[in-house]
Formats: structure tokens, sequence, C-alpha cells
């Protein structure tokens, strides 16, 4: 192991930092050369990401910032899991960059810059193994979020995004909050200090800390939608523009990471009488969510709102299979997060052009939107059309939308089929052979939302898709090119990758849920002294 | 000390939660404000009350931690107080962008009919 390797592992955060640090200085008509920064920086981000991926495979990496030990410094820790989420935001930022790169990024000022700083808070969150740095990543996403979901202006977009700023500015706080009760009884902010201290609390400092995780949870599962908190998610992510909507739809994922990584790092089996703290109620509010994103994928009538409903019941599914337990069922649910958001980057980013052919006499929200997005759409479709326009234009957008609607509704023959099947597989295989009894009927009520969910999610893109390819009076077919097609066609094929190689991936992502259900080898990790001169060999595994 | 900490934190909590929910974009700005303070008052109290004590070791008296205050609190909420000071200047950009768009200082845009 050399030095540069071991380096490797603050890259993510580095990269875009400095990328998107530098296009600031750039001006504005200089637009060029910043999308060749951004779309450069983001391939050199998937290229450092599958080398995470492989480095994870192996053993657990830690870097000390500064060389300081554990408890004392920050440190990042990159597993199987953060290596998993890792890769999939910057595939998906990758996809989300080239897709702007058509018209977005000419839509407003230092989109390129809000677009790296978000991706610098994605991947400092998930390798962050330090609660108030993840506080600081946090922020720092949702400060470029904020930025990025007001991208494009436009009446719509600012009074979605007031709400979107006020919640997760109240979210912060409550963050905040828990952080600062958890260190105020247990006196570490490590994660790793935090699960070998947990243990060892008194009864009295026990209910404390419980408070302050559960408020902790809130705040996570806030950014995750789960179902009372989420009311502020469809009217944002159908108010966003296309390429950010299809990076948001990572953004929930980080709640979920997180409260997966803490909730089994804090409170999984070792850590004495406050095992399992919560459990019922994530599943709970996981079920909730499934069931209110079913409700409000059958009764969208436009398609930016099916896809944030669509978000709802994919945040819904992971949470309640993340509360139900069990590596098995955690691991098939770390393959439906990646299969679904692919799926919803696609979605998202497909619904504009979609939506570009409808003419205005379709529906009469789409009117008064139009008449209020006009006057930018005017200006933006102003410069020269570059670009190859698609011939069959509508037969290929209708085969993606095809592709889309296969992966969320999770019917064969691509991955949301084998992610969904796996789960449910999953989920019988806990009661069968281990002597444990009959399936628990939490689990018989997941089962029948999560088919319900697939079943509702067909019908709803059925419906959709025979209203946008179908109706054959009253529309112009959409002036696409391929450098918007390309990256939801890649996307998809991303699926089709997930499909055909789903053996291996199946395998890391249960050897990525059994090191987080194990998480001794990670507190070692991180909390073993580094060596004199190779620290990489104190923090192997 | 004790009983004024937690008063104070308890009152800037509470008119700050009461001004969150009130339907007028510059009343949440407020409240958001004032919750903000109350968490870092909470933060600062999350490091034990001491007064009079540096944070930072000195050369002489080092070793006991009986002498010193926690300096890491003290830490995060300088950050926290940054972090917050950015936000809710964005925020209030996009709350005068909000007003020029809509015409109106409510939260949802537009006016309840009554």
């Amino acid at each position: 192991m050399t030095s540069a390797i071991q380096h490797l592992l603050i890259v993510p955060i580095l990269l875009p930092l400095a990328a998107g640090a530098v296009l600031l200085f750039i001006d504005e008509r200089g637009r060029g050369l910043k999308a060749a920064i951004n779309v450069g920086s983001t391939v050199a981000l998937v290229v450092v990401a599958f080398a995470l991926l492989t480095l994870a495979g192996n053993r657990t990496g830690v870097y000390r910032l500064g060389g300081w030990p554990a408890p004392f410094g920050i440190v990042l820790v990159v597993d199987r899991l953060a290596a998993v989420m890792l890769v999939l935001t910057s595939l998906l930022a990758l996809a989300s960059v080239v897709f702007s790169l058509a018209r977005w990024h000419r839509a407003g000022r230092h989109f390129h810059s809000m677009f790296l700083f978000l991706l610098m808070g994605l991947n400092g969150a998930f390798l962050t193994g330090d609660l108030f740095n993840l506080f600081v990543f946090f922020e720092v996403l949702l400060a470029a979020s904020y930025g990025l979901a007001l991208h494009g202006s436009g009446v719509t977009r600012v009074k979605a995004g007031l709400h979107y700023i006020a919640v997760n500015l109240a979210g912060s706080l409550l963050f905040l909050i828990g952080v600062s009760l958890i260190y105020g009884v247990t006196g570490t902010l490590n994660m790793a200090d935090l699960a070998t201290r947990i243990p060892q609390l008194s009864t009295d400092n026990r209910m404390l800390l419980e408070t302050g995780t559960a408020i902790l949870g809130i705040a996570l599962l806030l950014k995750a939608g789960i179902w009372p908190l989420s009311f502020w998610l469809p009217t944002t992510y159908s108010a966003a523009a296309s390429p950010v909507a299809a990076l948001f739809s990572i953004m929930t994922k980080v709640g979920i990471y997180l409260v997966l990584r803490l909730w089994l790092l804090l409170f999984g089996a070792g850590s004495g009488a406050s095992a399992h703290f919560g459990g019922n109620w994530l599943l709970l509010g996981g079920m909730a969510t499934i069931a209110f994103g079913v409700i409000g994928v059958l009764s969208s009538r436009r398609l930016g709102w099916l896809a944030a409903y669509c978000v709802l019941v994919s945040t819904g599914t992971v949470l309640a299979a993340i509360a139900i337990g069990g590596i098995g069922v955690t691991g098939s649910a770390l393959f439906y997060l990646v299969s679904s958001t692919l799926a919803l980057g696609a979605f998202f980013m497909l619904i504009e052009l979609v939506e570009r052919g409808r003419t205005r006499q379709v529906d009469a929200i789409a009117v008064a939107r139009e008449t209020i997005d006009g006057a930018e759409e005017h200006d933006m479709s102003e410069p020269e059309e570059i670009g190859i326009t698609i011939p069959a234009t509508m037969a290929v957008l209708g085969m993606a939308f095809l592709g889309c609607a296969l992966l969320l509704a999770g019917l064969p023959p691509l991955s949301g089929f084998i992610a969904k099947f796996s789960l449910l597989a999953a989920l019988l295989d806990l009661g069968a052979p281990g002597g444990a009894g009959p399936v628990a009927t939490s689990s018989w009520a997941f089962l029948a939302l999560v088919i319900v969910s697939g079943l509702a999610t067909l019908i709803a893109m059925t419906r959709a898709g025979i209203r946008v390819f179908w109706r054959s009076s009253g529309r112009v077919v959409p002036r696409v090119r391929v450098i918007e097609m390309a990256p939801v066609a890649a996307l998809l094929c991303a699926c089709v990758v997930l499909t055909i190689e789903a053996g291996p991936v199946m395998s890391y992502m249960r050897a990525a849920s059994r090191s987080v259900y194990q998480p001794q080898n990670y507190v070692r990790s991180v909390l073993a002294a580094p060596a004199e001169h190779e620290p990489a060999n104190g923090s192997g595994s | 000390m004790e009983l004024i900490l937690s008063l104070g934190i308890g009152v800037l909590a509470g008119s700050g939660v009461w001004l969150l929910l009130r339907p007028r974009t510059f009343q949440v700005i407020i409240g958001l404000t004032l919750l903000s303070y109350a968490v870092n008052l909470f933060i600062v109290a999350m490091g034990r009350l001491r007064i009079g004590m540096p944070p930072i070791l000195a050369a002489s008296q080092a070793g006991d931690p009986a002498h010193y205050a926690d300096p890491l609190p003290q830490a995060l909420v300088l950050t926290a107080i940054v972090i917050s000071f950015a936000t809710t200047a964005l925020f209030l950009v996009v709350l005068l962008a909000s007003r020029g768009f809509t015409g109106t200082d409510h939260v949802d845009g537009k006016e309840r009919e009554r």
C-alpha cells in the first residue's frame, strides 16, 4: 500500500471543492471551459469512486486528517457501503452534468460550481467518520442544493425553494441539538468511539442519549423524506430543473445511508440496553411512507409529481427494509436503492424531454407553468441549437419510458425486478431455516406493501405513458438532442449492467450489509493506532 | 446560572418555534434566527457550565482538566454560528425573490382567501 493510494480517500472531497472554487473565478461567458472542468472532474470522481470500491472490497480504509489518532482527530472512513454510495453519486452526477450541457447550465449563474459543491457535500457525508464533520458536510450539500433548487428561477421554483430552505434550516437546528446532546452524554463525536462507549452508559445518561439520537434521527429522516416529514419533497423535486432533480434523487439516500450506518453502529446488537432503539418507529414510518407514496403516485397528473412520489416509495421501501433488518434483507435493500436511484435519475431527465413535446392545450396546469417559465425558456433556446437531433424521437423516448416504468415498478427483466424479488425472498427466508418461527406480521405487511406499490407504480406509469405517447392530437414531436438522450440511455444501461452482473453486485451488497451489521471491524479500523511510518498497515482489517 | 441559561434557551426556542410557524416570511426568518441562538446556547451548555475557566491549556498548570472549560463545544458553536449566518443570508435572498415574484410576503406566495 503506497501513500498515493492512501490519499485517494480524500480526493472525492478535495477534487470537487477545488474545481468548484476555481470555477467561481471564470466568467459566465467562459461556459465551455466551465463545463469542461466540471465534466472532467466528474469523470475523475467516477474513476476514484470505482478505485475506492475495489479498495474497500479488501479492507476498510481510514484516512486520518493531519495524522491525529482517531478519537481526537477527524477521520474519513471508506467501507463497502460508503464506496457503493460514492459510485452511485458519481455515476448519477456524470449523467446529470452531461444532460445539463444541452441547455440547463445556461439557465443561471454558477451552475457548475454549485453542482460540484453539492458533490463535495454528498461525498463528504458518505465518507466522514465524525458526527460534527457530518453536520458540516450536510450544510455544504444543503447550501449547494438550495442554490441548485432555485436554478433557472421562476415563481414555482422560488415558492418551492422557500419551503425547502425553511424546512431544512429547521432540520439542521434539530441536527445540532441531537449532536450536542450526544456529545454532552458520551463526550465524543467520533462514530466508532461512540459505538464503544454506548454500552457502558448509565441508565440516566442512556435516556439522554436516546433522546439525542432520536432528535438526530428526525433531522436525518427529514432529509430522507419519511412520511410525516416529506411534504416538502414532491413540491421541490417536481419544481427543480431536471438535471438537478436527477441529482437530488441521491440526496434522499444520504439520509437513508446515515440512518443505516448510525443506527447499526450505535444501536446494533452489541450496544447493551438500547439495542434496536427506535426500530419499530422506523418500520412504521417506512411503511407509512410507502403508503403515502403509493397514493401520491396514483393521484399524480403530471409526470414531475409522479417521479417525486416514486422517490418517496423508494425511500419508504429501503427504510422499512432497514428496520426489519437482517443481513440478507439489508443487502437486497441496498441493491434496490442503487437500482431505483439510477432509474429515478433517468426518469427525472426523461420527463423534461417528453414534456417538451406537449402543447399548451394538453392540460391547464401546464399552461400556467409555461406562461410563467416562458420568458426564460425562450431565452435559453435562442442560442444556436448545437448537437444533432435524434430521428424517431418518439420511439426512443417511448423505449426509455418503458425502461423506467419496468425499473420503478419492479417488473422483469430489469434490475428493479431482481431487487424486489431478492428483497421479498430475503424477507421470507428470515423465518424459515433459522428456527425463528414463522415470518413476522410486520414482514407480511411490508411484503404486501411492496407488491402493492409495484402495482400502483405500474398503473400510474402505464396511464402516464398512454397519455403522453399514444395521444395523437395536439402534440409536436419534441426536439431532442443526442447529448440529452445519451445520459438517460447511459443510466438505463447501468441498470441493464446491474441486471446482467446481478450475482457479483448482490454478493458485494451482502458483504457491505454484513460489515455494517458487524461494526467491530469498522470500530477497530478507525480506533487502531496508526503505525509509525506506514499508517495504512495500522488501519488494515 | 443554570436556571438563567435554561430559561434563556427555553424562551428563545419557544418564541423561535412560534415565529417559525407564522405565515409571514419575515416572521419565519426571525424565528429561525432565535432558534439558532437557542441551539447555540444549548451546545455551549452541553460542554458543562464553568465560570472563568479558559478553554486553552496554560503552560504552567497543564494536566488538570478541572481547571479548564471543554473547548470542543466552543469550537462547535463557532462553526454553527458561521453556518447559520450564511444560510440565513441565503434564505433572506430567497425571501426577497419570492416577495418580488409573488407580490406578497406570505410563505405560500398567496394570501389565504377569507
